[in-house]
């Protein structure tokens, strides 16, 4: 038995074979476990709950909604809801980091001593910290009556923001996004296929026809007997009509912006840096403006060495919306923690919870990889 | 010798003349610089306005804080106690604060280099947190026993800290090594392991650890909530730790495992005195990244119902005469992270430089 052991193919074989069966005792004991604790407590197990109604309420929802939908459609709302604080506060972030990023390469000490503060500032204190001070803050706003008016349309108070949106069916908005993603992809296919004089007319008709054909589709699908823009007005003592934006998700969106613009700001100045200073001195020696530097040379560079940099600050400021639930905002892990309050599936609705992230996670990944691809450069690699 | 002398870097230009360069190198600079410049003394004198010199300092004077145009910090001065130390009974404050400088003093003493080595690493932070959880704790010594549900505070802030880190370092050193392992069925585990817990954000592996463990462990296994939560926390910090360290592992060239191989090392030799040393100092920087944030993430811990800081601070302001001075609540708190972050980040930056002069 020893000489066998002290074989070192046999010993490993060994070993392999012990972790794997230690692995299975454990999930095996986990699964009895399971079993015996929900026979305990005699829960049905399933996802038969899904087509039930819900019966409760919940603060914020991107669709139509009412109590009695299933708890299929409330965990979908939560995902668009989730999906929706996600795309304006990384948007946000997207757009402050880049500004953060430029004003911290600038060279001017003073410039990027500014930028260089505001990175400290708000990399430095948690998210959720920054969320609940900035709820605070958007509800602490005036009431309605004394509200903060931008010309008559939109209005800021502590119930919301409330602004201005057209009258029109929410289908033909879908309609209008396909359009615009279609007519994207349509132009992407072009730039290949045909000469670049005839791609340059292509492109310069199909950017005035979209405007056009969308107001043509807003004017079919508006909703009859009403203005076509619904301005909010104060009625009693709200706004009736428009649009508004619940301080949740305003304060959500102003923390995520200002914390993940922080670290993209970073990203971005570490890609900037990155540029070799050959290619900046090639621009100028073939005399290139400034201008013309920035945007031909450092910021295409730039951008391929951090897509994957960015695509994980992504991920990972997808996962931080979570933290919605803090201020009451109804996404994706409210609306599961309060599923499993109420009809107390607990093991099916987290993994219908950790499905869900997996998944957003996976797209958000595969859609920069595919982009990451698609730009890079064949033969030129960018040291990050 | 003249060659050496004309190698050396040209000498520094001096500190006018880089300013100079820096701030008025062209006419548009000047204007950035000039408002630049006013920018921030204006944003100075507002937060010096604001915070010292219109502000109200003492509890007494909270009549006065509506008049005022500063910051109102008699909400600090009436209410900090129940900030640092939540539930945590008042005469016994005095443990809860030696208890705090006792945890801060271990990660200080940690970040000088006379403690790397695992021997002191680990004596230094088993007495720093035997020391911190008897005094939070007592029960013995004739201090009287408080349980876990009623920490709160800052020290409950630094109690999952602390014990996210020792649970979690061990571990995530454990992972690193198994996902390198040249045994398949071994690196396969823990790389399915270690990438289904950094897929999911921190918040529904707490949800998971308070609320799934109750159905899928048994009852013997299950221990206070408290812990549950630390034990799933310090997994998620592993997961994330493992990958920094597996980095450093990777960086190292091959030639020295096979150095350590011809001198007739056995595995754990190699792996203790080749190894792991080297992947520590390879990925230092980012292993205290992995600090910085977690440090910041044990503030997640109030949305599964604990009385940590954040959430202390909320019932601070929470009452009556308080409620509209919040900011100056949550500036306070803002601080306290702060002071914790960015020393730990600054530190991380101090060693990234040294080690870049020390590879030359």
């Amino acid at each position: 038995m020893s000489s066998l052991l002290r074989n070192r193919k046999i010993r490993e074989i060994v070993l392999q074979a012990l972790l794997v069966s230690i692995v299975a005792v454990v999930l095996i004991g986990m699964v009895v476990n399971t079993r015996a604790a929900l026979d305990a407590q005699s829960l049905t197990t399933g996802f038969g709950f899904l087509e039930r109604s819900t019966g409760w309420d919940f603060s914020f929802s991107v669709l139509p909604y009412s109590i009695s939908d299933s708890y299929t459609k409330t965990l979908t709302i939560g995902i668009l809801n989730t999906l929706l604080l996600g795309f304006l506060g990384i948007s946000l972030a997207t757009i402050i980091g880049i500004v953060i990023g430029l004003i911290r390469t600038s060279g001017n000490y003073l410039f990027s001593l500014l930028g260089t503060i505001y990175v400290e500032v708000f990399r430095n204190v948690p998210l959720i910290l920054q969320a609940v001070f900035w709820y605070s803050v958007v509800a602490h706003l005036p009431r309605p009556k004394s509200a903060i008016e931008i010309g008559d349309l939109a209005f800021i108070t502590g119930r919301g923001i409330y602004f201005p949106v057209f009258n029109i069916a929410l289908w033909s908005v879908a309609m209008m996004l396909v359009l615009f993603i279609g007519w994207l992809l349509v132009l992407g296919h072009f730039k290949r296929t045909l000469a670049s004089g005839r791609y340059h007319s292509v492109r310069k008709i199909g950017w005035c026809l979209l405007p056009l054909l969308c107001l043509a589709l807003a004017w079919f699908a508006r909703i009859p007997d009403t203005p076509l823009l619904d301005v909010p007005a104060l009625k009693g003592l709200n706004f009736k009509g428009g649009m508004r934006m619940p301080p949740e998700l305003t304060a959500l969106v102003i923390a995520i912006a200002l914390y993940g613009g922080a670290y993209i700001g970073e990203v971005v100045r570490a890609g900037l840096m990155s540029v070799p200073r050959g290619q900046i001195e090639a621009g100028f020696v073939t005399g290139l403006s400034p201008y013309h530097i920035f945007s031909r040379i450092r910021l295409p560079l730039a951008v391929r060495a951090v897509l994957p940099s960015l695509t994980n600050q992504y991920v990972q400021l997808m996962k931080a919306t979570t933290i919605g639930l803090v201020v009451g905002f109804s996404d994706f892990f409210m609306i599961v923690s309060t599923s499993i309050n109420q009809s107390g599936q607990t093991l099916e609705l987290l993994a219908i919870l950790m499905g869900g992230f997996l998944l957003i996670n996976l797209t958000i990944a595969f859609v920069m990889n595919a982009i990451n691809r698609r730009i890079a450069i064949v033969g030129y690699e960018v040291k990050s | 010798m003249t060659t050496a002398i004309q190698q050396l870097p040209p000498a520094k230009p001096s500190f006018a003349a880089r300013l100079q360069k820096s701030l008025f190198n062209s006419p548009l600079d000047c204007v950035i610089s000039v408002v630049c410049a006013a920018l921030l003394f204006y944003l100075l004198y507002q937060i010096i306005d604001w915070a010292f010199i219109a502000s109200i300092w003492r509890a007494e004077d909270v009549a006065l804080c509506k008049a005022a145009d500063g910051a109102c910090w008699s909400v600090i001065d009436a209410r900090h106690r129940i900030i640092l130390f939540g539930l945590f009974p008042f005469e016994e404050h005095w443990r809860s604060t030696l208890a705090c400088i006792v945890m801060v003093a271990t990660i200080v003493a940690s970040c000088f280099t006379w403690f790397w080595s695992a021997t002191r690493l680990g004596l230094l932070w088993l007495c720093g947190f035997g020391v911190f959880y008897i005094l939070m704790r007592g029960g013995m010594f004739g201090l009287t026993g408080i349980t876990p549900e009623r920490w709160g505070g800052l020290a409950l802030t630094i109690f999952i800290f602390a014990s996210v880190s020792l649970i979690g370092m061990p571990l995530s050193i454990v992972l690193a090594l198994g996902r390198r392992s040249k045994l398949p069925v071994v690196a396969r585990l823990t790389g399915l392991f270690i990438d289904f817990f950094r897929s999911l954000p921190l918040l529904t592996i707490l949800f998971a650890a308070a609320v799934i463990t109750p159905f899928v462990l048994p009852g013997w296994l299950q221990g206070d909530k408290l812990y549950r939560v630390i034990v799933g926390f310090a997994i998620f910090f592993a997961c994330y730790q493992a990958e920094n360290i597996r980095a450093g592992l990777q960086a190292i060239p091959p030639g020295q495992d096979e150095a350590g191989l011809t001198l007739g090392l056995n595995y754990w030799q190699r792996v203790t005195r080749i190894q792991l040393p080297q992947a520590f100092r390879n990925s230092l920087p980012s292993i205290v990244n992995q600090f910085v944030i977690t440090f910041k993430e044990t503030s997640i811990v109030t949305i599964v119902g604990f009385f940590e800081i954040l959430a202390s601070g909320h019932a601070a302001y929470g009452t009556g005469e308080w409620t509209p001075h919040y900011v100056e609540v949550y500036v306070f708190i803002g601080l306290i992270y702060f002071a914790f972050v960015f020393s730990l980040s600054r530190y991380g930056a101090y060693l990234e430089n040294r080690m870049r002069v020390g590879h030359g």
